[in-house]
């Protein structure tokens, strides 16, 4: 399924997302669990709140990191997300 | 050891041994009631900065029943504060609606309440409580509240003939997460094993019915089912491996690897009272004793799959076997394995329902003086 470009993500309930010094990463935490992100899944999920559509993210990110098409590995990673109920989609 | 540990993630906060509930599988010591004060407020809060500092961030509040402690309001909103992802694990007895409001405020972030059945015969029975009515009210008041609820059930032979009203339970609660634990034999688990430990064939059946359910109810409620480790030939990779991940603090103030490795002879653990938190997890005897694998033995010092689950449980190959360096004898590589066998055929051969009334230790005060008196106690029967 393509992920349409008005999408719009917030965090799961019950989730949470902070940058861990101990750790120089952002993680997600949730109930018994928690992901150590990578670098670039952690730009991304910075950007989720719950208002901004998947272009608008891309187009953040794209500014933020000059000379890169980011669109793919954008939706690819929210898909990913997704899956694993970290994410979840507004209804518009 | 090689190299410096990572920092702890995992702070379990064992407020209080204190509980209103005598559960038969209670993880706490069985000479709970011998240990002194309790850590005050202060401390409490002192030592949530230290761990904060190290870079823990999951944060549980347990016990005993951490209710018990009326300024458990005051170390959830700590918690919050600096940053951790704070769980109140719970019987549910104490919360109230003036109580929940509070945590809410606080910043408490989810909710695990204990079961100890489907049904209010054997819910009450097991915590020598009647509670099971109460504790559907604290559900409902959970949901009311908007916490996400874990939904925590310890399966053993008297109950696991049920998972499936377990799981129609959990739904009719709205709990978002479900977890099936197969008792692990420590603590009070052990003590009672004899009456405990589910058959095979009970095992095999909660599994199936588990399975069907997750086909049935794919992501909208996520379950956990923690198998009985006695019926592996594997042994778990315990706390996944000593002093990496996790650290419990007990209601007296001392720093252990796990809740049960207190027991554990010829180890001093350090008090939270006298030490900081950096020292005691990066630099005291205690957590250094058993990371990597140079305190290993055979079979497991020469084993492929050391570094998969580290020899497994500590307190298992102690209890078991009598030397915590010992692989623990679930391995069927363990020249000591015959032991969990035999306890498992014991099982089998044990009647599964309920027909007699079954010889069970109730986690007291007073049972729980008698039991310290005697120094390694083995499971009845």
């Amino acid at each position: 399924m393509a992920l349409a470009d008005d999408t719009v993500f917030a965090l799961a309930r019950g989730f949470r997302f902070q940058w861990e010094p101990a750790q120089a990463a952002y993680v997600l935490l949730y109930p018994e669990g928690m992901v150590k992100l990578g670098s670039s899944a952690g730009e991304i999920l910075k950007r989720i709140n719950g208002t901004s559509a998947v272009s608008e993210i891309v187009a953040d990110l794209e500014r933020a990191f000059p000379g890169v098409a980011l669109r793919q590995d954008v939706t690819e990673f929210l898909e990913h997300a997704r899956e694993k109920g970290w994410i979840s989609a507004r209804q518009p | 050891m090689p190299g410096s540990p990572n920092p702890p993630l995992w702070l379990l906060a064992e407020v209080t041994y204190r509980c209103p509930l005598h559960c038969v599988y209670c993880s706490n010591p069985v000479d709970y009631a011998k240990y002194g004060a309790e850590l005050a407020t202060d401390d409490w809060l002192r030592v949530l900065r230290e761990g904060r500092e190290l870079g823990a961030t999951q944060l549980g509040f347990s016990g005993g029943e951490p209710l018990v402690r009326d300024d458990l309001e005051v170390l959830v909103a700590e918690a919050r504060q600096l940053g951790y992802y704070s769980n109140l694990i719970t019987s549910g007895i104490g919360l109230n609606e003036r109580r929940i409001a509070a945590l809410k405020d606080g910043g408490l972030d989810h909710i695990q309440l204990s079961f100890q059945d489907s049904t209010r015969e054997i819910n009450d029975f097991l915590s020598s409580t009647r509670t099971f009515e109460l504790k559907r009210r604290i559900a409902k008041l959970i949901k009311q509240y908007d916490f996400p609820m874990v939904l925590n059930v310890v399966l053993h032979r008297l109950n696991i003939d049920h998972v499936g009203a377990l799981l129609d339970m959990a739904v009719e609660l709205e709990a978002e997460y479900v977890e099936l634990a197969n008792t692990q034999y420590y603590g009070w688990a052990y003590v009672n094993r004899g009456e405990l430990l589910p058959s095979r064939e009970q095992l095999q059946r909660a599994e199936e019915v588990v399975n069907r359910f997750r086909e049935r109810v794919g992501n909208r409620m996520k379950i956990y089912f923690v198998v009985p480790d006695y019926h592996e030939r594997r042994p778990k990779a315990c706390m996944n491996g000593w002093g990496t991940v996790f650290l419990c603090l007990t209601a007296d103030g001392l720093a252990l690897p796990c809740h049960e490795a207190r027991m554990l002879p010829g180890l001093e653990f350090p008090s939270v009272r006298d030490e900081s938190l950096r020292w005691i997890w990066y630099e005291s005897p205690a957590f250094n004793r058993y990371r990597g694998d140079e305190w290993m033995k055979e079979p497991c010092r020469s084993c492929p799959e050391k570094a998969k689950d580290y020899g497994g449980c500590r307190c298992q190959a102690y209890l078991l076997t009598g030397d915590p360096a010992n692989a623990d004898p679930v391995c069927d590589k363990s020249p000591e394995h015959a032991i969990v066998t035999q306890a498992v055929e014991r099982a089998e051969q044990a009647r599964v329902a309920v027909a007699t009334k079954p010889v069970l230790f109730f986690r007291d005060d007073q049972n729980s003086r008698t039991l310290s008196r005697e120094r390694r106690r083995e499971p009845v029967a």
